[in-house]
């Protein structure tokens, strides 16, 4: 297992402004630090202006102002989002060597790269199905083998598992853990569920229903190895009363 | 296979056995509606002329079937690829389709001359705005998370058309083309009214003479054409969708 966090910055914004076209301010004057590998929660009641922020760190949205720096180091970024949204005319196979594809890389070089992510994510024996043909976390694990195919060392997820049903969310939770471990990547992960954001994560942020603001802000030091078992301790229940205690108030 | 030809025959059996009782027996008066048994001796007795007609037809309809579908297509790419040039051009494609091609057709004539090229501009002046309007539809609702990916990886435009928003468009492009067959049929028949060649001449002159039979016999075959034409398009559908949308997959 390979847990290696701070020392280096991964990704810093620095009051960073956002609104909608002729809206309210979404976003205002956001600060926030994420250190290099890293395993970001990010909560906040709906419309707050979580997916908005993702967007714009991967670069899909400019801010108003204000600047968001990435590494220089660690430039690869990939997006999961809360649906799969997978091109339903290609294969498995094709869809997760999507990225690469459009990145330039060869036909053989991307799918062996598309094959190992499917591998890691359970899913070799499918790599010719068609997306209609697989279940909700069949699905969603593409997208993530998608993903992670480009070997990024930035990953956003913006409420990837809220579709799911529980006992299948449980054991991607786990499995996204693991490769988390594995890689050492960044990974800032939006979501919903309180109780998801402490099992996952090593940092939680909680975010204001105005303007986005960080209105609390702590570290989940559970082990680095977060198993079913886990879900019962009562370390994980200290932070899920925290965490839910900040998003009572808001 | 029975299960799909049964229902459909039903009521054209139905249909026919009475129009033949219903004239047989005087209820309707044969000038004005034939029995079948009378269209088909016309077809026999006529049958070189109607075949040679019939080819005629199948070519106007057929060039003007793939000028709407290359045209339309094209025109909906570029109406896709900016709202200002959606705005400026979208209403008087709207416009060229509510002119009547009955009062187009002299014009035709005039601009082409007798013909297949103003049957084959018939055709194409009615079948191609369903071409444009579906395909149109189709390249502007893709997938907003999709077109982010496709960004977020770097695509060129060109890329994320042929490899996302035209992919995407395909079933609608295709119930574009369902709607153009039929109507390219109608078109070329329209202008061969006028420009003087195929069904639709044998179909003048037939009135001419009384011959409701000989008029009958063009009917149906125009109507066969329009058919196989459909069914064309049906048998492509089938084949590039039937994996992945569900239209094709019941």
């Amino acid at each position: 297992m390979r847990v290696k966090i701070g020392g280096v910055t991964s990704l810093q914004l620095d009051r960073v402004r956002r609104s909608f076209p002729s809206g309210p301010t979404v976003i205002e004057d956001l600060n926030l630090k994420v250190d290099a590998g890293e395993f970001l929660a990010i909560l906040g009641p709906s419309g707050c202006g979580k997916s908005t922020l993702l967007r714009m760190i991967a670069r899909l949205l400019p801010p108003d102002s204000g600047t968001i720096t990435t590494s220089p180091q660690h430039p690869r970024t990939a997006f999961v989002f809360q649906d799969a949204h997978l091109l339903p005319w290609r294969t498995v196979l094709d869809n997760a060597a999507l990225p690469l594809e459009l990145q330039g890389v060869g036909r053989e070089q991307r799918y062996a790269a598309a094959r190992a992510e499917l591998a890691q994510v359970g899913l070799a024996d499918a790599e010719q199905r068609y997306p209609a043909q697989l279940s909700g976390g069949m699905r969603m694990r593409v997208s993530l083998a998608r993903a992670l195919a480009t070997s990024p060392s930035l990953l956003l997820m913006d409420e990837p598992f809220a579709a799911l049903d529980e006992i299948t969310r449980f054991n991607l939770e786990v499995q996204l853990r693991e490769l988390w471990c594995a890689r050492g990547m960044t990974v800032l992960f939006v979501t919903h569920s309180i109780s998801e954001a402490a099992f996952l994560s090593n940092r939680a942020i909680v975010l204001a229903r105005r303007g986005c603001a960080v209105i609390l802000d702590r570290p989940i030091d559970l082990p680095a190895e977060r198993t079913h078992a886990l879900r019962s301790d009562p370390r994980l229940g200290a932070h899920i009363q925290e965490l839910f205690a900040a998003m009572e108030e808001e | 296979m029975i299960k799909r030809v049964l229902p459909p025959s039903i009521p054209l059996l139905a249909v026919i056995a009475l129009m033949e009782v219903a004239v047989r027996q005087g209820w309707v008066a044969s000038y004005l509606v034939p029995t079948p048994t009378a269209i088909l001796k016309a077809m026999v007795e006529s049958r070189v002329e109607l075949a040679e007609a019939f080819l005629k037809t199948s070519a106007g309809a057929l060039l003007g079937f793939a000028l709407s579908t290359v045209g339309g297509i094209s025109a909906a790419v570029l109406l896709s690829s900016s709202r200002t040039i959606q705005r400026s051009f979208y209403p008087y494609a709207v416009f060229f389709q509510t002119v009547p091609i009955i009062a187009m057709a002299p014009l035709l004539v005039i601009w082409f001359g007798y013909g297949m090229r103003t049957v084959v501009a018939s055709a194409f002046v009615v079948s191609i705005f369903p071409v444009i309007a579906n395909t149109l539809t189709g390249l502007l609702s893709t997938d907003p998370a999709l077109r982010d990916l496709f960004q977020l990886y770097g695509a060129s435009r060109r890329v994320t058309l042929f490899k996302l928003r035209f992919p995407a468009a395909l079933p609608q492009i295709l119930t574009g083309l369902r709607i153009a067959s039929g109507l390219a049929v109608i078109g070329a028949i329209v202008g061969e009214f006028i420009g003087g060649q195929g069904l639709g001449s044998v179909v003048d002159v037939a009135r001419t003479q009384q011959r409701v039979d000989k008029v009958f016999a063009a009917v149906l075959l125009a109507s066969v054409l329009g058919l196989a034409l459909f069914g064309l398009i049906n048998l492509i559908s089938a084949i590039t969708l039937r994996r992945w949308h569900a239209s094709e997959q019941s």
